[in-house]
């Protein structure tokens, strides 16, 4: 669990003057600085229509995936949004690397900052960990948090802030309900967090009681136990992955009885808004939180949201980047 | 220090273009003009000679040469060019040439969205100091500063130069 000896994140992934220098959570940022991120996102999704997708704005940085948990996607959407800001890439699969050999967390770093890295992209299953490392890291080397235990996913909740934006016109005054496992989620952290920043009207959680985490409403949500009322008026409803691992430890009678209960049909979708959106973080199990006809219905926008998650993580990598340059304040750059 | 009547360079700059497309013979040109402060003379240029359908912006914050020193500029957005660039004509506009380096990045920028069959460079101002061999083919007016003195044109209505 997240341990309370950190410190303030804020302190760690910000500069002075309040740039970002490492992105390990939505928690606390400004809705300056996540406008900030939506609308450099905006620009990215408009530079890979083009003919040719790079720019050339981290050419010759290199950027090393650092997955201690597995993920394909993510991995891979990270991949691609380095190599369209021209950096270079460097996949570890730690998994499989020295750490199975011995290798202590700090000695995988040391070495990956001997090869002259200049940021590292960190999955790992204990929450906490990119913050750990972004506190001991070599200073001019930025962090992003690719997901940490239970704690945050900060760059898929900001990829679905823009989804929410492009497809809905705005997330201020929006109702936006979360569906399914909340308890195990770090999407959903980020997700409220970065929701009741960027003013939406209401962020609800939806689900059984055993996967809604105790302190819900001290992050701004509102618990909901029952698809009907919960999906009441919503403009967006966004369906969280069912981890099926979680299913032996009999926190839910069986898939069949979550899918009659919490599962998304086009039924229950009718409850909320006629023009909501349907959203989810991939990879999505047809039948078990969500049914086909709606995975790929009208409402869905499941797939745009892959689109720009590439942009936003190129937003995000070209200002942590950013952030980690010593200003030099010259009169004129024309 | 006088400064010139923006008005008066912005009328005698668009005549100049006028007859430069015509003896040049440039075929359907598109004007595309560098953020912030070379869309707004792209517009106004436009605005007198009616040679370009829709005035395309480049914003070449992700192409620029300082990014390591200086970062990402805050509030990047983004590029947008009319139609495809592929054979056409491109007046590329900038409101004030120094350096010279926002012209290679706004050119480095253009050919990553195909490949313009030749580029002409307008600017209304040219303030001296270049690091790179690039020379506009059309000026405004030339101004002669004292070191460590810069022009800022505000707009778009109206256009104004001051000095800083």
């Amino acid at each position: 669990m997240i341990n309370d000896s950190f410190s303030d994140p804020n302190k760690v992934q910000l500069t002075e003057d309040g740039r970002l220098k490492h992105f390990l959570t939505t928690e606390g940022l400004s809705r300056e600085l996540l406008t900030e991120i939506l609308d450099t996102a905006d620009s990215f999704i408009s530079t890979q229509e083009r003919a040719v997708k790079t720019v050339p704005l981290l050419r010759g940085k290199t950027v090393v995936n650092l997955f201690f948990e597995n993920s394909t996607r993510t991995r891979s959407t990270f991949e691609l949004a380095a190599k369209r800001l021209s950096a270079d890439i460097l996949n570890l699969d730690i998994a499989r690397s020295a750490t199975s050999k011995g290798e202590t967390l700090m000695d995988t770093l040391w070495n990956l900052e001997a090869m002259y890295s200049d940021m590292f992209v960190v999955r790992h299953a204990d929450s906490g960990a990119a913050h750990f490392i972004a506190e001991h890291v070599t200073p001019n080397v930025a962090i992003i948090n690719a997901g940490d235990g239970r704690h945050a996913h900060p760059t898929q909740a900001m990829l679905d802030m823009l989804t929410i934006r492009r497809h809905k016109d705005g997330i201020e005054g929006k109702i936006v309900a979360i569906v399914g496992d909340i308890l195990h989620s770090r999407v959903a952290r980020s997700q409220i967090h970065a929701l009741r920043t960027l003013g939406a009207a209401e962020v609800r959680v939806i689900g059984p009681g055993t996967l809604l985490p105790r302190d819900i409403e001290a992050l701004g949500a509102v618990p909901y136990y029952d698809m009907k009322k919960g999906l009441a008026d919503c403009d967006v409803v966004i369906m969280l992955r069912l981890q099926k691992e979680r299913m032996q430890n009999a926190l839910l009678p069986s898939e069949g009885e979550f899918f009659k209960l919490y599962g998304l049909t086009e039924e229950k979708l009718a409850y909320a808004k006629p023009d909501a959106i349907v959203m989810h973080p991939g990879p999505i199990n047809r039948g078990v939180e969500i049914e086909s006809a709606v995975a790929d219905g009208s409402h869905s926008v499941i797939l745009n949201q892959v689109s720009y998650g590439i942009a936003v993580r190129m937003a995000v990598m070209a200002m942590a980047m950013s952030g980690q340059q010593t200003p030099i304040i010259t009169e004129e750059n024309a | 220090m006088n400064l010139p009547d923006i008005e008066q360079t912005c009328r005698d700059l668009a005549q100049r273009l006028s007859d430069f497309i015509q003896t040049e013979q440039i075929e359907n040109p598109i004007l595309v003009g560098i953020r912030t402060g070379g869309v707004w003379v792209a517009e106004r240029l436009n605005e007198e000679i009616n040679c370009s359908s829709e005035v395309g912006t480049l914003d070449i914050s992700f192409y620029r040469d300082d990014f390591t020193r200086h970062g990402l500029h805050p509030k990047v957005q983004g590029s947008e060019l009319p139609e495809s660039i592929e054979d056409r004509h491109i007046i590329l506009i900038d409101d004030v040439i120094m350096s010279g380096r926002t012209i290679r990045a706004a050119m480095n920028e253009l050919f990553d969205y195909g490949r313009p069959a030749s580029i002409r460079l307008v600017c209304l101002l040219d303030i001296g100091r270049r690091e790179l061999p690039v020379q506009p083919d059309l000026c405004g007016a030339t101004l002669a500063l004292n070191d460590g003195q810069l022009v800022k044109l505000t707009g778009p209505k109206p256009l104004e130069l001051t000095l800083a």
